[in-house]
């Protein structure tokens, strides 16, 4: 196909994706207003399942076949970039020097925060279906609390408390709890991911029956996601090095690992 | 209300642009962070707390780490390879 018929290929396609858009945009209600038919419907239905957090009912109750999807498209891209990160055969692992430098104003602030950012992240993961935020945003407080460690220049402490290989079993149980839930929910009431746990009262930590359930299945996989990423980068920037007989190196190289 | 969002959205019109005139990846980490905060703030005035929470983690936390430990990783890359010519 020649330059020109690729251009006029593309302008058709940029053309309808406007128009496509430009008609959607223009049929939704205005920004700000007072109607909302979405809202209507998904309050009117996480009320039904006694779900406080209507985003969480919206993710994990009336539309938890595509937070399956989601999740699942999350675990394949961390297991794509774990296998691009791991150590090929001519890297050497060398030892990660303990005694980093680091203020001791950091040192202080990551021993006050690592606990309290823990503990936010269980929270957040637990009162998914309660308060805002969910599996994923607790998931990766959760994470990202882990590595304040690193922060604080203790990286021995993190490698011992994300033992890796558990961390990958976590995260595919994460996913396999997520639709067993759904596959519960199938069996016991005819259709996937239906809500068939007793959902208790509004407000409390164990109402919106599969809700929660299916918070911390989120959680589970997505704290062992991060970890996993964050170890590869981690290991690739601080433990693994180039063998000084291999030569050069060169762009293409790296570009095909 | 109106007034809030429309400045937070300026604000973040003005951090974008400033990630985008950002040239070295290092300090580009760093405005990302900051734009990512901005970002949130936004989430939360339309009523959005559950996707500034995301952003927060995700965009000021884990992408900078990333892009940080990347850069890092090509440096001594590029430093071991000029020490051998």
């Amino acid at each position: 196909m020649s330059r020109r018929a690729r251009m006029v290929l593309l302008a058709l396609g940029l053309a309808g994706a406007v128009v496509v858009l430009a008609v959607g945009v223009l049929g939704l209600p205005a920004f700000g207003g007072h109607r909302h038919p979405y809202r209507d419907l998904a309050v009117a239905a996480s009320f039904r399942h006694a779900t406080a957090n209507a985003v969480s009912a919206v993710n994990f109750d009336q539309r938890a076949l595509d937070t399956f999807g989601e999740e699942t498209i999350l675990v394949a891209s961390v297991a794509g970039v774990a296998a691009l990160l791991r150590p090929v055969r001519r890297e050497r692992r060398r030892q990660v020097d303990p005694e980093m430098p680091v203020m001791d104003s950091t040192r202080l602030l990551t021993a006050v925060f690592f606990p309290v950012t823990l503990l936010i992240g269980i929270d957040v993961v637990a009162h998914g279906a309660i308060t805002p935020g969910g599996g994923f945003q607790g998931g990766v407080v959760l994470a990202t609390g882990l590595h304040l460690l690193y922060v604080g220049g203790r990286y021995r402490l993190l490698e011992r408390m994300r033992p890796l290989p558990l961390f990958e079993i976590t995260e595919a149980a994460g996913l396999v709890s997520f639709i067993a839930i759904g596959l519960a929910g199938l069996a016991v009431a005819g259709h996937l991911f239906s809500n068939v746990v007793p959902q208790g009262r509004m407000g409390q930590l164990t109402s919106a029956g599969t809700v929660g359930l299916l918070s911390c299945a989120v959680g589970m996989a997505v704290v062992s996601s991060v970890v996993i990423l964050l170890a590869g980068f981690l290991d690739q920037a601080l433990a693994l090095e180039e063998e000084p007989a291999a030569g050069q190196w060169d762009g293409r190289e790296g570009a095909a690992r | 209300m109106i007034i809030v969002i429309a400045a937070l959205l300026t604000l973040v019109l003005i951090g974008a642009a400033v990630v985008v005139f950002t040239r070295r990846p290092a300090q580009q980490a760093v405005t990302l962070g900051g734009y990512g905060v901005l970002l949130s703030l936004l989430f939360v005035a339309v009523q959005a707390p559950d996707v500034a929470l995301s952003q927060l983690a995700v965009g000021t936390a884990v992408v900078p780490l990333m892009v940080m430990l990347a850069v890092r990783k090509i440096t001594t890359l590029r430093r071991s390879g000029r020490e051998d010519r």
